[in-house]
C-alpha cells in the first residue's frame, strides 16, 4: 500500500469504456432483437397490405389463430388453478416433499420442449404406454387437439407459480390469519384477502404464461401431425409456410404473433411501471 | 367469560412448545403471558385465537369445549404483532372486515356497520383517518386500528400478541397506559403475550410467566417480582445478584453475610441466593453481619444510580441501585470502601450434585432492626 493517495482521474478510460458498452448493449439489441422484429413485419407487408390481409383470411390461418387461441384458452386458466395451488401449499404449509414440489415446478423450465412432446406421445401415441387403451375406448391424444392442450399446460406451467410464490413468501399468512379469526371462511379469505395482496403478480403470471402458451413451437410440434386446418397453431403454420416458400403468408401469421408478444410486452411495462411496489424485486425463473 | 386451560400440550418437530399448561383466566381478568422467545407463549395465544391446535388437552370457556369451536366461531379477537392490517384496505374497510364477512342473517345493516365503524374509530382516537390505507399510517396509528378491527366483533375474548414490540419506546409507554385504560372501561378479558417484564408487571392483573413450553409462576405483578416462584422467575423478572451460599458450623453464609434462621432445618449442603439491587443496603454498621465492597462505577440512570460494587468475600461484582439524591447523602465515589448487606433474598436449596431445587426456596427478610 502506497502512502500517497493515488490520483485517479474519472476522466477519459472511465468515460470510454461507458460509452463502448453502451454501444456495445445498442448495437446487440438492434441486431439480436430489433431487426429480427421489424424483419417479421417488413416481410409480411412486402407485397403491399392486400396481399397481408388475404394471407391471414385464408381459412387455414383463422384455423390457426382459432387453435391457438382455444388452446390458451384452455391451458392458462388450468395453470392459474395450479399455479395458485402450488403457490399456496409451498407458502402456506410445511410438508415432506416441499423441495421435490419446487423442483417439480421448474421441471418444464430445465427439459427442452422437444423432449416434453415426445413424453407424451410416449405415454399416449399409438405405440405408447397408454396408446393402446386410449384407442380402444376411442379417445385421441396424440395428432389432435386434447394433445396440443396437455403438451402446452405442461411447457406454461411454471409461470403462475413462479410469479406467485416469492411474494407470497415474502407477504406471510398473518393478513390470512387475521381474517380467519375476524369470521371469514376459506373462501371469503382467499377472495377478499389472498386475492387482492397476489392480483398484479397474478396477472403478470397470466401475461407470461399466455405468451408462451401461445407461442410455444416445441413441444406442440411433436404432438400435433401437423394437420392443416385441424391440429396447426399459428407457430406451426407460419413453419408450414415458410417451408412452402409462402413467406408473406408466414411472415403474415408471424406479425400476428410478434404483435402478441409486443401486447405483452407493453401490459408487463404497465403493470412494472405501476405496481413496482407489489411485484417484489425478484426475477421469476428461467425464461 | 370464564376460560380453562387442561393440560396443554403442543409439539413442533422435535420441540415441545407447551408442556402440559393448565390455566383459568376469569372473567374480565388482564392477563399477560410473559416469556422468552421460545416459551410458547405465542403458541398458547395461537391456540386461544384457534390458528393452531394442542396435540392433547382441553379448553372450555364458560364450561363448553372451546377447542372444538372454529376460529371464526370462537369470538375472539386478535391483534397481531405486525398488526396484518389488510392493506388493500381502507382503515374503514378494515375495522368492517369482520362484520361484513358475516353471514347475511347475522349481518348488521350497512347503517350499522358504518355507525359501530365511526364509534370505534373514535374510540381509538383516529376520526378523520378512516379513508386512509395502512401504509399511510404511523406504527402507533396502525395498531389502534388493529385494535378498533379486533373490537369490532364484538369479542368476548381480546389476545394481543406483543402487542408494543414494533413501536418506539414514547409511544409504547403512551399506548400502554391507554391499553390499560380502555381495559378499565371495557371490562374485556384480555390475554396479551409479551417478552418485556416491564410490560406485563405494568399493565397485568395476573402474570404467567413462560419458559421452554412450561408454567414457570402464576400470580399478580407484586407476587412475580417479590416472592419468585423459580431460579429462572428471578432471573427473568427484573435484574438480580446471584451468588452461592454455604452451609458452616454456625448456620447460612456467603462471605461476611449470614442470613438468620433455616428452614430446611440440618438438610442441605448448599444453596443459591438471588438479591435484586435495590434489596441490597449499603452502609451498614459494624455491629452488624456485613459484606466489606470497594465501589468501583456509578452509573448514573436520572432518578436511579447503578452502583457496581466489587466483594472481595464473594469474589464477586455486585449491581446496587440506589435513589440518585443518596449519592450525595451518603457521598458516594468511586473507590470507596463500604458494608453492604442484603435486606431480603430468595433462597433455592442445591443438592449434593450442585443442582438447583425448584422446590426448596426460602424467601428471607432481615429481621427488624430496632429488635435486633
Amino acid at each position: 500500500m502506497s502512502a500517497r493517495p493515488r490520483q485517479r482521474k474519472p476522466g477519459l478510460p472511465r468515460r470510454l469504456v461507458h460509452v463502448v458498452l453502451i454501444l456495445f448493449a445498442l448495437v446487440f439489441l438492434l441486431l439480436f432483437l430489433v431487426l429480427p422484429l421489424a424483419t417479421v413485419f417488413v416481410e409480411a407487408f412486402r407485397q403491399g397490405v392486400l396481399p397481408y390481409l388475404s394471407a391471414i383470411r385464408e381459412p387455414e390461418a383463422l384455423a390457426a389463430i382459432r387453435l391457438t387461441l382455444l388452446v390458451a384458452v384452455i391451458a392458462v386458466p388450468l395453470n392459474v388453478v395450479f399455479g395458485l395451488a402450488a403457490a399456496w401449499a409451498m407458502t402456506r404449509f410445511e410438508f415432506r416433499g416441499k423441495a421435490l414440489l419446487g423442483a417439480l415446478i421448474d421441471l418444464p423450465f430445465s427439459v427442452s420442449p422437444v423432449i416434453s412432446g415426445l413424453v407424451y406421445v410416449l405415454l399416449f401415441g399409438a405405440q405408447g404406454w397408454f396408446g393402446p387403451w386410449l384407442d380402444a375406448h376411442g379417445v385421441k391424444i396424440i395428432f389432435a387437439v386434447p394433445g396440443l392442450v396437455l403438451a402446452t399446460v405442461f411447457i406454461t406451467l411454471p409461470f403462475v407459480a413462479r410469479e406467485l410464490i416469492p411474494l407470497m413468501q415474502a407477504q406471510g399468512s398473518e393478513e390470512e390469519e387475521a381474517a380467519r379469526v375476524l369470521g371469514a371462511g376459506g373462501w371469503q379469505m382467499f377472495f377478499r384477502v389472498t386475492l387482492p395482496n397476489i392480483r398484479w403478480a397474478l396477472l403478470y403470471g397470466v401475461l407470461l404464461c399466455n405468451a408462451r402458451a401461445m407461442g410455444e413451437f416445441g413441444a406442440v410440434s411433436v404432438v400435433s401431425g401437423h394437420i392443416r386446418g385441424l391440429t396447426t397453431t399459428m407457430p406451426l403454420e407460419v413453419e408450414m409456410r415458410y417451408n412452402e416458400y409462402d413467406y408473406v403468408g408466414a411472415f403474415a401469421v408471424a406479425s400476428l404473433l410478434a404483435l402478441l408478444a409486443l401486447v405483452t410486452l407493453g401490459v408487463k411495462t404497465l403493470l412494472e411501471w405501476r405496481y413496482r411496489g407489489e411485484l417484489a424485486a425478484h426475477a421469476p425463473g428461467g425464461h | 367469560m370464564t376460560l380453562e386451560l387442561f393440560r396443554l400440550n403442543r409439539r413442533f418437530a422435535g420441540f415441545h412448545a407447551l408442556n402440559d399448561v393448565s390455566l383459568a383466566i376469569a372473567p374480565g381478568e388482564f392477563v399477560a403471558l410473559l416469556g422468552p422467545s421460545g416459551s410458547g407463549k405465542t403458541t398458547l395465544l395461537r391456540i386461544l385465537a384457534g390458528l393452531d391446535y394442542p396435540d392433547s388437552g382441553a379448553a372450555l370457556k364458560d364450561g363448553e369445549d372451546f377447542l372444538a369451536t372454529p376460529a371464526r366461531e370462537r369470538r375472539v379477537g386478535m391483534v397481531f404483532q405486525h398488526y396484518a392490517l389488510f392493506r388493500h384496505l381502507t382503515v374503514v374497510e378494515n375495522i368492517a372486515f369482520g362484520l361484513r364477512v358475516r353471514p347475511w342473517r347475522q349481518r348488521p345493516s350497512r347503517a350499522k356497520i358504518h355507525e359501530r365503524v365511526d364509534r370505534l374509530l373514535a374510540r381509538v382516537q383516529l376520526e378523520g383517518l378512516g379513508g386512509r390505507y395502512p401504509s399511510q399510517l404511523s406504527g402507533g396509528q396502525r395498531q389502534r386500528v388493529a385494535l378498533a378491527r379486533a373490537l369490532a366483533v364484538e369479542p368476548d375474548l381480546l389476545l394481543l400478541d406483543e402487542p408494543f414490540g414494533a413501536l418506539d419506546a414514547q409511544v409504547r409507554v403512551a399506548l400502554r397506559r391507554w391499553l390499560r385504560e380502555l381495559h378499565e372501561e371495557l371490562r374485556l378479558t384480555t390475554v396479551f403475550v409479551t417478552h418485556d417484564q416491564e410490560e406485563a408487571l405494568e399493565l397485568a392483573d395476573r402474570v404467567v410467566v413462560m419458559n421452554r413450553g412450561r408454567i414457570e409462576q402464576v400470580g399478580s405483578p407484586e407476587v412475580i417480582y417479590q416472592q419468585p416462584a423459580t431460579p429462572f422467575v428471578c432471573e427473568f423478572i427484573g435484574k438480580v445478584n446471584r451468588f452461592a451460599v454455604r452451609r458452616t458450623s454456625v448456620g447460612w453464609a456467603a462471605g461476611g453475610w449470614m442470613p438468620e434462621g433455616d428452614p430446611w432445618e440440618g438438610r442441605f449442603a448448599g444453596a443459591v441466593a438471588y438479591v435484586r439491587p435495590e434489596q441490597l443496603r449499603l452502609a451498614v454498621p459494624a455491629t452488624e453481619p456485613a459484606w466489606e465492597a470497594r465501589l468501583r462505577h456509578i452509573y448514573l440512570a436520572g432518578s436511579i444510580a447503578h452502583l457496581e460494587l466489587h466483594v472481595p468475600s464473594l469474589d464477586q461484582v455486585l449491581e446496587v441501585d440506589v435513589a440518585s439524591e443518596d449519592l450525595s447523602r451518603l457521598g458516594l465515589q468511586p473507590g470507596m470502601d463500604l458494608r453492604l448487606a442484603p435486606r431480603s433474598a430468595v433462597l433455592f436449596a442445591q443438592d449434593p450434585a450442585g443442582a438447583t431445587l425448584e422446590h426448596e426456596r426460602w424467601i428471607w427478610h432481615e429481621r427488624d432492626r430496632v429488635h435486633a
